[in-house]
């Protein structure tokens, strides 16, 4: 028998289905005709049946606690004091400094699924940096991975700490103090510029870089999310998605929130390989101001899309309490794992 | 005493290399001297293999083999690029060297569509089966069983049987047109020895890499070439032991009737698996494809007989030799589908025509060199055309 190759399946088949005598369909055909477009008996009583099996370990990264955590606030007193310092200026301003450091590391991205990651401070993506507009920023960084280095801040600053030159990089082993302004105030990332970039960033070299204006914008249910994938059989092609890290984290445990307390999310698009992300939330609109560099908002939505390094910060305040989807309006990002739920308690409030 | 010492000395030198690479072995394994050889800190080879997939009311059923060498953790399954749930039966996701597991998958597959399957391990490498056309796979109910016999009919036993009804006109061709038939006969065997040399060494190339595929393809066409070539010289010493004149021709005909039905079980096996793996919707013209194919078959069966007065019987049983085994094959293809057993049959049924084809060629040439019987013009056309019946009718399968 020749090999029956998929085109000539196809003919077959649409050729037997014309000629009607296909003795298989005329058999069975009266059987089942809820059954004739495929299968879907095991939809009826689903629990869970889309997103990855299983729940990830979160001892060594928790993607909830990373997304209220900044300058180090999710370590203890002592060990916080290792890895970040404030000291007032004379301005009245601070000197903001923070020692990140680049080590290779295997993260858990999806249930059973381990990513050999480079990470800053061992976790993807890496701490996230806060400061105020004006401050001044020195981050002490030492390499301990197993390739040359380097971050590169988005915002002002001069071409020496840019990161980016082949001049730029911290072999392993070596060091480099980053140093200058936080300006603009907006919603600002960093990663290594290190070549192969696309490598060097999905890989896991990256963080969120938050600069608040001078005047702080209202309280908040602050939020940082950042939107990656991981390309774990290194085909250019993302196999996992997540926000923060870990595929359908936040389906496992959702986002809590407040009805009607303002609700301020920093997403940023980190995913490699892919020319967009977004994100879309369900049930509501949100204010977008694109990369935080205003206090009006760019536009009222319910999907926005980013490119690659691009960012925005959304605020929204819940009208109903319960359990809110949201997830990449790219549906295969979210059935590759960028998927997750908000949960609001409280009273129902107009907003 | 004396007589029986080199007896022992001999047993001891045939069996101390055996002790010592037991040995050898042993230490290999202990001292793990194997590791100097590997880089540190080099990730482990994973392979696996996706050996059946079962379409069903509740989804999909996969059967997944670890051919590689180092055991592999199956941590997720993708569906047409959505994370899908699954379980592994009794939860057997760690699978060793040649470790085998069960996945059902609830996944809602659309009939007629394609579907692509990824297993994800624990370092996120990914094994991709296709599902080409999804429909629903038989199972091994009573209906299907008849189904798989209607289909061994069309394809295997009718064809045949309708080949045979050329006796007639078989016995009244001279000297040069029986050489012409035979030599068709000889194309037509051509054609199937290659047809089932390809099929084979395809399947043998998809068989895990750690069954030896093509190895077990030959060993098995050289077994049966070898096993039907005694038996053959068998048949003969016990036909003249009785006084036949006519014992040539007989085992000739039974000898190709043999081969024929084992290329007919690899064939039918073919068929049933394609159904049983869910690759096959198969269509009208598929089974109007192998009638046509394989009526010149029945001929084959009746060209070495054109001298003889068989009776009906003699030609049923013939035909039932060479067909029957379609409806075998499809069986067991159809529902105990092993891709080994395919390899197997399909190098049996390759073995086979080889040494039917040898004896046909030597009963042409008689007492003349083969050579020189086959530079004819008559036999040389009569193997042309043997061999473009079969493929042209080939074409019409596709």
């Amino acid at each position: 028998m020749k090999s029956l190759d998929r085109r000539a399946l196809l003919r077959l088949s649409g050729l037997a289905s014309a000629l009607g005598l296909a003795w298989g369909a005329r058999r069975t055909g009266a059987q089942a005709p809820a059954q004739s477009g495929g299968a879907y008996g095991a939809m009826a009583h689903a629990g869970h049946l889309a997103g990855p099996v299983g729940r990830t370990a979160l001892d060594a990264f928790n993607p909830s606690v990373f997304l209220r955590a900044w300058n180090f606030s999710d370590r203890s007193p002592s060990e916080r004091g290792r890895y970040y310092r404030e000291t007032r200026r004379p301005d009245g301003t601070l000197l903001r400094e923070y020692d990140l450091v680049a080590v290779d590391r295997e993260v858990e991205i999806a249930p059973g699924v381990y990513f050999p990651a480079w990470t800053f401070n061992g976790q993807v993506p890496g701490p996230t940096l806060r400061a105020t507009e004006g401050d001044r920023v020195r981050v002490n960084f030492l390499n301990q991975g197993s390739h040359p280095h380097t971050i590169h801040f988005h915002g002002w600053h001069p071409p020496e700490m840019d990161g980016s030159l082949p001049e730029h990089q911290v072999m392993p082993g070596a060091r480099f103090v980053y140093e200058f302004d936080a300006e603009p105030f907006g919603l600002h990332l960093y990663h290594c510029h290190a070549l192969p970039l696309k490598r060097h960033i999905h890989k896991g070299l990256y963080g969120a870089f938050i600069v608040d204006p001078k005047t702080p914008r209202p309280p908040a249910d602050e939020l940082v999310m950042i939107m990656n994938g991981f390309d774990t059989n290194f085909d250019a092609d993302n196999e996992v998605y997540a926000v923060n890290t870990v595929a359908h984290h936040f389906m496992h445990d959702p986002i809590r929130v407040e009805v009607g307390k303002l609700v301020r999310m920093y997403v940023i698009n980190l995913t490699e390989f892919d020319l967009v992300n977004s994100i879309h939330l369900h049930g509501m609109f949100f204010d977008a101001y694109r990369t935080g560099t205003t206090l009006t908002p760019s536009e009222s939505t319910d999907t926005l899309m980013l490119c690659q390094g691009e960012r925005a910060i959304l605020e929204t305040r819940f009208r109903y309490p319960g359990k809110f989807m949201f997830h990449a309006h790219q549906s295969e990002f979210a059935e590759l794992g960028w998927m997750g739920l908000f949960e609001a308690a409280g009273a129902r409030r107009d907003t | 005493m004396t007589e029986r010492a080199p007896a022992a000395r001999i047993w001891t030198f045939a069996i101390l290399p055996v002790v010592l690479l037991a040995g050898l072995l042993f230490l290999l394994m202990r001292s793990g001297a194997v590791g100097v050889v590997q880089q540190e800190g080099v990730p482990p080879v994973e392979k696996l293999i996706v050996e059946r997939a079962v379409l069903g009311p509740q989804g999909i059923q996969l059967t997944v083999l670890n051919d590689g060498p180092d055991p592999v953790t199956i941590a997720q399954v993708t569906v047409d690029d959505a994370y899908w749930a699954f379980t592994a039966s009794e939860n057997r996701t760690r699978l060793a060297h040649l470790g085998r597991t069960r996945l059902d998958i609830p996944y809602p597959w659309v009939a007629g569509e394609a579907h692509l399957i990824k297993v994800m391990t624990s370092t996120g490498t990914t094994f991709e089966h296709e599902i080409p056309v999804a429909v629903r796979t038989p199972s091994a109910e009573p209906k299907q069983l008849a189904a798989f016999t209607l289909i061994g009919l069309y394809v295997g036993v009718i064809p045949v049987a309708l080949g045979l009804m050329w006796f007639p006109v078989v016995s009244r061709l001279g000297r040069t047109g029986l050489d012409v038939l035979l030599a068709v006969t000889l194309g037509l065997l051509l054609f199937l020895l290659i047809d089932t040399s390809h099929e084979g060494i395809e399947t043998a190339g998809a068989l895990p890499d750690s069954y030896q595929g093509l190895a077990l393809f030959l060993a098995a066409a050289l077994g049966a070439y070898l096993v039907l070539e005694s038996f053959g010289a068998w048949l003969r010493r016990r036909r003249s032991g009785a006084g036949s004149q006519t014992s040539k021709a007989w085992v000739l005909s039974l000898l190709v009737a043999t081969g024929i039905g084992l290329h007919n079980f690899g064939e039918g096996l073919a068929i049933g698996a394609a159904f049983a793996l869910g690759e096959a919707a198969l269509g009208t013209l598929l089974v109007i494809g192998f009638t046509l194919h394989n009526t010149t078959e029945g001929l084959a069966i009746v060209a070495p007989l054109a001298r003889e007065r068989p009776s009906l019987a003699q030609l049923a049983r013939l035909g039932a030799i060479g067909g029957l085994p379609t409806i075998a094959g499809a069986w067991a293809g159809g529902i105990v589908y092993s891709p080994v057993l395919a390899v197997l049959f399909l190098g049996f049924g390759a073995g086979a025509i080889a040494q039917v084809m040898l004896q046909i060629a030597r009963q042409m040439a008689d007492t003349e060199s083969i050579a020189v019987r086959f530079s004819s013009p008559p036999v040389m056309g009569g193997l042309a055309a043997g061999f473009l019946i079969m493929l042209a009718t080939g074409m019409l399968v596709g």
